[in-house]
C-alpha cells in the first residue's frame, strides 16, 4: 500500500495550524510527526483517520480515499472502560473492529497477560496505555495512526511498542505516529509541524 | 455487520449492570414516584386506582429520560467514541445499538416492574395489562428520542438543561397517547386508535432517533 498526504490544510477557529502539508509513505514505512504543543499533531492524526474533514487536500491510499476499515487509531485517550476487565475491553475492540486475532496474543505482546482478569479501573496509566496499544494487534489494519503512543509508558512498554511496530512494518504495514518523545522506529521519516505555540 | 453491533449492545449492557448506575437509578426513581403518590393523594383508594395508570406512565416517563444524558458523553470523555466512529458499520446503526442496549437496561425493567407497582396502587387487573402493554410500546420511543438529546449533549458541552428543554416537548405526545390508550382500555372504549398512535411514534423515533443522533455526533467530532 502507498499512503499519500496531498496538500492538507487544517484550521482551528481563526488559526491556520498547517497548510499545504504533503508527504507519502510506502509499505513498511514509519512517519514520525513532531512539533511543539499546539502545532496540530493530534489534528493531523484525526484528519488522516477521517474523523475531521480537512480544510483542503486529501488523504489517498493507492489512488482511493482512505477507508476506515484499513486503519487503526490510538488516540491520546485510551478508550478503556474501567468497569470491564482487561480481557473484556480487548474482546469488545476485537468484535467491534471485526478482528480475528486472539486477545491473549495481543496481551502477551504488551506484557498484560497476567492482568487479563482484572477490572481495567485498577490499572496504572501506563498499563491502560498498553491495553489501548493491544487493540492494534487484535484486528489486521495496514495503517496505524498513533497519537503520543509512548505517553505514560515505561522503558519495557516502549520496547514492546517498538517491537510490535517493527513487526507491523515487516508485514508491509505503515505507521504514522505523533510524538514528543524519541521513538525507537528505525529509519522513520520525520514530518515537522512548525506552527508557533499559541 | 451484526457482530460489531452485538458487541456494542453487550458492552453497554455489561457496563449498565457493573456500574450499577443507569438501570438502578431509573428503577429506584420509578419506585419512589409510585410509592409516594398514595401518601400525597391521601387514603382515597378509588381515586388512587383511577389515577394509577397515569402515575405509572408518569413515573416510567421521567425514569426513562433520566440517565440518558451520559449515553454518548461517557464514550466521548474516555475516547471510546473515536473507536465507535471507526467501526466498520454506519454510525446510525451504532447509535441504534446503543439505544437498544439502553432500553434493555433501563426501559425493559420499568415495563416488567409496572404491573407489580400497579398492584401497590390498587389498579385493577385488566388495567394492569393495558398499562404494561402501552409501556412496552411507548418506552422505546422515549429512549430513541432521548438518543438525539444525548448526542446533542456531546456536541454542546454543559447543555444538560438545554437538552431537557429540547426533548421534553417532543416526548409529551408519547405520554399523551400512552396514557390515552390505557385509559380507553380501562373505560372499555376503543383503545386501538391511541395505541396505534403510540406505536407509530415508536416506529417514527426508532428510525429518526439514530439518524439524528448520528448527524449530531458527526457534527460534534469536528
Amino acid at each position: 500500500m502507498r499512503l499519500n498526504i496531498e496538500g492538507l490544510a487544517c484550521r482551528r477557529g481563526e488559526r491556520v495550524l498547517f497548510d499545504g502539508l504533503s508527504f507519502a509513505a510506502e509499505a513498511g514505512d514509519a512517519v514520525v510527526v513532531t512539533g511543539p504543543n499546539g502545532a496540530g499533531k493530534t489534528s493531523l492524526i484525526r484528519l488522516i483517520a477521517g474523523l475531521t474533514p480537512p480544510q483542503a487536500g486529501a488523504v489517498v491510499v493507492d489512488g482511493a480515499p482512505l477507508a476506515r476499515e484499513s486503519l487503526h487509531l490510538i488516540g491520546h485517550l485510551d478508550a478503556v472502560k474501567g468497569a470491564l476487565t482487561v480481557k473484556e475491553n480487548l474482546a469488545f475492540s476485537r468484535a467491534l473492529l471485526g478482528g480475528r486475532i486472539a486477545g491473549e496474543t495481543a496481551l502477551e505482546a504488551l506484557g498484560l497477560a497476567a492482568l487479563s482478569e482484572l477490572p481495567a479501573r485498577v490499572l496504572s496509566a501506563g498499563q491502560k496505555r498498553r491495553l489501548a496499544l493491544a487493540r492494534l494487534l487484535v484486528a489486521e489494519r495496514p495503517l496505524w495512526l498513533l497519537d503520543e503512543p509512548t505517553a505514560s509508558l515505561d522503558a519495557d512498554g516502549q520496547a514492546r511498542l517498538a517491537a510490535i511496530v517493527a513487526a507491523h512494518r515487516a508485514k508491509n504495514g505503515i505507521v504514522v505516529a505523533a510524538t514528543h518523545a524519541a521513538l525507537d522506529f528505525p529509519g522513520a521519516r520525520e514530518v515537522r509541524l512548525g506552527g508557533a505555540p499559541a | 455487520m451484526i457482530a460489531p453491533l452485538a458487541a456494542i449492545v453487550k458492552r453497554d449492557l455489561l457496563l449498565a449492570v457493573r456500574a450499577g448506575g443507569g438501570a438502578g437509578v431509573g428503577l429506584m426513581f420509578f419506585l419512589a414516584v409510585v410509592v409516594v403518590v398514595p401518601f400525597a393523594v391521601g387514603p382515597d383508594i378509588p381515586l388512587i386506582a383511577r389515577v394509577g395508570p397515569a402515575v405509572l406512565w408518569l413515573g416510567a416517563f421521567l425514569a426513562s429520560l433520566l440517565g440518558l444524558d451520559g449515553l454518548f458523553s461517557a464514550d466521548h470523555e474516555d475516547g471510546s467514541l473515536d473507536l465507535l466512529f471507526l467501526a466498520p458499520v454506519p454510525l446510525e446503526l451504532v447509535a441504534a445499538a446503543k439505544g437498544l442496549a439502553h432500553w434493555l437496561a433501563t426501559g425493559l425493567p420499568l415495563v416488567v416492574l409496572a404491573p407489580l407497582l400497579g398492584l401497590l396502587l390498587g389498579v385493577e387487573p385488566r388495567a394492569l395489562g393495558a398499562v404494561t402493554l402501552s409501556l412496552l410500546v411507548g418506552t422505546p420511543a422515549l429512549t430513541f428520542l432521548g438518543l438525539v438529546g444525548a448526542a446533542i449533549a456531546v456536541a454542546l458541552p454543559r447543555s444538560g438543561l438545554f437538552v431537557a428543554v429540547l426533548t421534553l416537548p417532543l416526548a409529551i405526545p408519547i405520554l399523551i397517547f400512552g396514557v390515552g390508550a390505557t385509559s380507553a382500555a380501562i373505560a372499555g372504549e376503543a383503545a386501538a386508535a391511541p395505541f396505534k398512535f403510540a406505536l407509530s411514534l415508536t416506529l417514527f423515533f426508532l428510525v429518526l432517533g439514530p439518524a439524528a443522533a448520528a448527524a449530531a455526533l458527526r457534527h460534534a467530532r469536528d
